[in-house]
C-alpha cells in the first residue's frame, strides 16, 4: 500500500515534470492561438484541440465513468488525456498537497459538496464566460454549477450525476403480499412496507438498510425526505444548522422506531460506508435508498423498482449528488482542457457515453433520449434531477462528511438512541459551530 | 638534497590521497545527507514555518503567530484524542512487549528443530504493508465476515460479534492487529540482544543453582536492558504516531471513541484545509516526543 502510494507520487512528480516540459515546448506558439480566438462554441472545440497532453484527476468512486469519457475522447481528439484515478478516502488530502506544490493536474473532478471549499481556495479557473457561450448553457443541470459558484463566477460543470432514489425489491414485496408495483408515496408507507416485509418473511430478510456508521450515506439517504416534506437541514448559506426542522425529526423518528423494531438488518449499525450498497443485490433487503449510478450494476435477474425518495407524509426529493469538474487554476492548458469539458457536455457524448450507460445525462433537455426510453427508471432519475438539492456549505466536508466530524455523532444518537429531539438539539449547537467557522 | 625535494612531493601525495579518500567518503554519505535533507530537514523547517503563518493552499501566506498556537487548546477534538492515544500507545506497549518477549523466548535456541520456520512465520506478518494489513482485518472484521462466519461455525458465537461495534470492542480489535503486524519484529529485535548473551553466564548461574525463573529476572532481563530500551523506544513513538490503523479500520468511530491525535492532525490539515493549526500541532507533537524520548532513554541507562 505504502511503497504503491510512494510509487504513484512519484510518477506524478514525473508526469508534472514531463507536462512541465511540454508546456515550454509547446507552449508559446499554442497559448497565442488560443487566447486570440473567442473562446466557447463550436470554435473552441477547434482552438482547444490542439495535440496537448493533459493530465486529469478523478476519485475513484467515479473511476468508471470518468475512463468512459477520457477513452472516447482520446480516440477522437488530438489532445491526450492522461487520467489518473486516485482512492476516495486520499482524494482531498492529494488535491491540498498538490495544490501546495502548484502541481494541481490540468484537469480534476471532485464529490461536488467539496466544491464550495475548492473555489474558496480558489483551485479552479473561472469559466463563467465559457459556459454560457455554450449553446445549451441553460440546460446543463444548474444544481453542481451552483454548488461551485461564488460571486456570481463560475468554477465547474457536472461531470457525473449520482441522485439517491428508492431501490425496492419486487420479488421480496410480492413474498410478503404487497403490490410489487407500488412504491410508497411517503416515509409512513416506506416503514410499513419494511415492516411488513420483516414480519412477513423474516430469518435473514430484512424490511431496509442504510449506511449507520456513514456520515455521507446518512446525508444522501436520509435529507431528501426533509426537502420532500418542505424543510431544510441548514440556512441557504450553509452558516448555520436547522437540523431540528420538524421533517428531520419526523424522518428519525421513523428510522429510529424501524431500528427498534428489528427491522433494520443489524449490520447497519457498523457500515463505515465502503460497502453499504453492497447489501440490497444480495436480494435480502425490501426496500432502500440507494445511489442511481448502481442501477447499471445491479443483478441482471433482480427486479428492481425505482422511485422518489418521499418525505415524511408526502412530496418527493432527491440528493443531487456525484462529481463535478473544473480546470485547475495552474493548468498551463486551459483551453485544450476546456476542449474537454464541453465536449463532454456535448449532445453526443451525453448520449451515446452517459445516457447509454443508465447514468443521469447532465442536461435536462437531453432526459428524454433513445435510451433512456428503453428503461422507465432512468427516465426518472433524469427527472429527478430538477427536483433534487445539492445542499452548499463552505464546511461541508469537514462537518458532515468527515467521520470524526460532528454530523455522524448527532446522526447515530438520532437514528440508535433513545430521544431523538434531544440528539438534534444538540446537534443544532455542534453543527453550527463546525459550520460557522 | 634529493631528499628535501622528494618530501613535499610525497607529503602532496599523501595530502591528495588523504583528500580522495574524504571525496569518497563525502562521496558515499551524500546519497543519505541528500535524502535526510530532502525528506526530513527541509519538510520539518517548512511545517514549522507554516505554524507561524495562515498557510493558504494557493496565494500567500500571512504571518499569524502565536494564533495557531493559541489554538492548540481549544481543539476539543484534540483533547480527546491526547487521553485515547495515550492510552492506546500505554496498552500497546505493555501487551507488545510481552508479546514479544514471549515469542523470542520460544524461538531463543536455535538447536531445537523448526525454529527457524517458526522465527520466520512470526516475523512474517511484519513484511505486509501496514496500511494493507488494516484493510486485510478490516474485511475480517465486518459484521458477518470471515471471522463471524469462521467463529459461528465453531459454534463460539452464535450471531456476528461486531468487532467494531463499540468502542472497547473497536480498541480491543485494533490491537489485535497491531500485535499480529508488530510482534514479530519486535520479536526480531529482542533476539538479537539475547543471542548477544554469552551461554556462559546461563551456565554460570545454573551451576549456582538458579531456577528458570531466577535466570531471566537476574540474567536475561539486565544483559537485555539497551535491546529492551530500543524496543520500547520504538513502540511508544511509533503508537503515539498511530494513524493508517485507525483511519482505515475503525474511522475513528464508533461515535469518535477511536480518534488518534495524527488523525486531527489530518482532519485540520487535509479536511479543514487549516494547515496552519495542523502544523502547529504536529511541532507539539514532535516536542512531545523528542521529550519522551529524552527521559526514555535517561531512565533506561539509568541502571546500567
Amino acid at each position: 500500500m505504502r511503497g504503491g502510494a510512494v510509487q504513484r507520487r512519484w510518477f506524478a512528480v514525473v508526469a508534472t515534470a514531463a507536462a512541465c516540459a511540454l508546456a515550454v515546448g509547446c507552449g508559446s506558439s499554442n497559448d497565442n492561438k488560443s487566447s486570440s480566438t473567442p473562446s466557447g462554441g463550436s470554435n473552441a472545440a477547434k482552438s482547444g484541440d490542439t495535440g496537448a497532453s493533459l493530465t486529469m484527476w478523478t476519485r475513484a468512486a467515479t473511476q468508471t465513468q470518468s475512463e468512459r469519457f477520457v477513452k472516447a475522447y482520446n480516440a477522437s481528439h488530438k489532445n491526450q488525456i492522461k487520467l489518473t484515478v486516485i482512492p476516495t478516502d486520499n482524494y482531498q488530502a492529494r488535491v491540498a498537497a498538490a495544490a501546495g506544490g502548484k502541481n494541481l493536474p490540468d484537469l480534476f473532478a471532485a464529490d461536488v459538496i467539496y466544491a464550495p471549499n475548492y473555489v474558496s481556495q480558489g483551485l479552479w479557473l473561472d469559466i463563467t464566460d465559457k459556459i454560457n457561450a455554450l449553446p445549451y448553457a441553460k440546460d446543463i443541470v444548474q444544481a453542481p454549477i451552483k454548488a461551485g459558484s461564488k460571486d456570481g463566477k463560475e468554477y465547474v460543470i457536472p461531470h457525473t450525476l449520482d441522485l439517491s432514489v428508492l431501490f425496492w425489491n419486487k420479488a421480496l414485496f410480492k413474498k410478503a403480499g404487497l403490490d410489487p408495483d407500488t412504491p410508497p408515496k411517503t416515509m409512513e408507507e416506506f416503514a410499513q412496507d419494511a415492516e411488513t416485509v420483516r414480519k412477513k418473511i423474516g430469518g435473514d430478510t430484512y424490511g431496509t438498510f442504510f449506511g449507520g456508521n456513514c456520515p455521507g450515506c446518512y446525508v444522501f439517504t436520509f435529507w431528501p425526505s426533509v426537502w420532500a416534506g418542505g424543510g431544510n437541514v441548514m440556512n441557504p448559506d450553509g452558516t448555520a444548522s436547522t437540523i431540528d426542522d420538524p421533517q428531520m425529526k419526523a424522518t428519525f423518528d421513523i428510522y429510529n422506531k424501524l431500528v427498534k423494531d428489528d427491522v433494520v438488518m443489524p449490520a447497519a449499525k457498523d457500515e463505515a460506508g465502503p460497502t453499504w450498497t453492497g447489501v440490497f443485490p444480495k436480494g435480502k433487503i425490501g426496500i432502500m435508498p440507494m445511489p442511481s449510478t448502481t442501477l447499471g450494476i445491479m443483478p441482471k435477474d433482480m427486479d428492481i423498482g425505482v422511485a422518489p425518495i418521499p418525505g415524511p407524509s408526502g412530496g418527493e426529493s432527491t440528493f443531487v449528488g456525484g462529481d463535478v469538474i473544473g480546470v485547475s487554476s495552474t493548468s498551463k492548458h486551459p483551453d485544450e482542457a476546456w476542449d474537454f469539458l464541453q465536449w463532454t457536455l456535448s449532445d453526443d457524448t451525453q448520449t451515446e457515453i452517459v445516457a447509454k450507460n443508465k447514468d443521469v445525462v447532465a442536461r435536462t433537455d437531453l432526459a428524454d433520449n433513445k435510451y433512456s426510453s428503453q428503461d422507465p427508471r432512468v427516465v426518472l432519475s433524469n427527472q429527478m434531477v430538477g427536483k433534487g438539492v445539492t445542499p452548499i456549505a463552505l464546511n461541508f466536508g469537514a462537518t458532515y462528511n468527515d467521520p470524526t466530524g460532528p454530523w455522524l455523532k448527532v446522526a447515530r444518537d438520532a437514528v440508535f438512541g433513545n430521544d431523538v429531539s434531544k440528539a438534534l438539539a444538540d446537534g443544532k449547537q455542534s453543527l453550527t459551530a463546525s459550520l460557522s467557522q | 638534497m634529493i631528499e628535501s625535494l622528494r618530501a613535499p612531493v610525497r607529503a602532496r601525495r599523501r595530502n591528495s590521497y588523504w583528500r580522495l579518500r574524504s571525496l569518497k567518503g563525502v562521496g558515499y554519505a551524500a546519497p543519505t545527507a541528500v535524502m535526510v535533507t530532502v525528506f526530513f530537514l527541509i519538510p520539518l523547517v517548512l511545517v514549522f514555518w507554516m505554524s507561524l503563518h495562515d498557510w493558504k493552499i494557493l496565494g500567500t501566506p500571512t504571518w499569524n503567530f502565536p494564533e495557531n498556537y493559541k489554538g492548540i487548546p481549544k481543539d476539543e477534538l484534540l483533547k480527546n484524542a491526547i487521553g485515547f492515544t495515550l492510552k492506546y500507545t500505554v496498552i500497546v506497549t505493555v501487551v507488545l512487549s510481552g508479546a514479544a518477549m514471549g515469542l523470542a523466548l520460544l524461538v531463543q535456541e536455535t538447536r531445537r528443530p523448526g525454529t527457524s520456520l517458526l522465527r520466520t512465520a512470526y516475523f512474517l506478518p511484519g513484511a505486509v504493508g501496514f496500511a494493507a494489513a488494516s484493510l486485510l482485518f478490516y474485511s475480517l472484521y465486518i459484521d458477518s465476515g470471515p471471522l463471524d462466519d469462521f467463529l459461528m461455525w465453531l459454534g463460539v458465537i452464535d450471531k456476528p460479534f461486531g468487532w467494531l461495534s463499540t468502542p472497547n470492542k473497536a480498541l480491543f480489535s485494533t490491537i489485535v492487529m497491531v500485535i499480529w503486524r508488530f510482534a514479530g519484529f519486535n520479536m526480531l529485535i529482542l533476539l538479537t540482544g539475547l543471542q548477544a548473551i554469552s551461554t556462559e553466564v546461563y551456565e554460570a548461574g545454573r551451576i549456582d543453582g538458579a531456577t528458570r525463573w531466577q535466570l531471566f529476572r537476574h540474567i536475561t532481563l539486565p544483559l537485555l536492558r539497551p535491546t529492551i530500551a530500543l524496543m520500547l523506544v520504538l513502540s511508544i513513538t511509533g503508537s503515539l504516531l498511530a494513524f493508517d490503523q485507525f483511519f482505515i479500520l475503525t474511522r475513528g468511530g464508533p461515535d469518535g471513541s477511536t480518534v488518534s491525535v495524527v488523525m486531527v492532525i489530518y482532519r485540520e490539515a487535509f479536511t479543514k484545509f487549516n494547515l496552519g493549526l495542523g502544523a502547529a500541532i504536529s511541532v507539539g507533537l514532535l516536542a512531545v516526543l523528542v521529550l519522551l524520548n529524552v527521559l526514555q532513554l535517561r531512565v533506561l541507562k539509568r541502571g546500567e
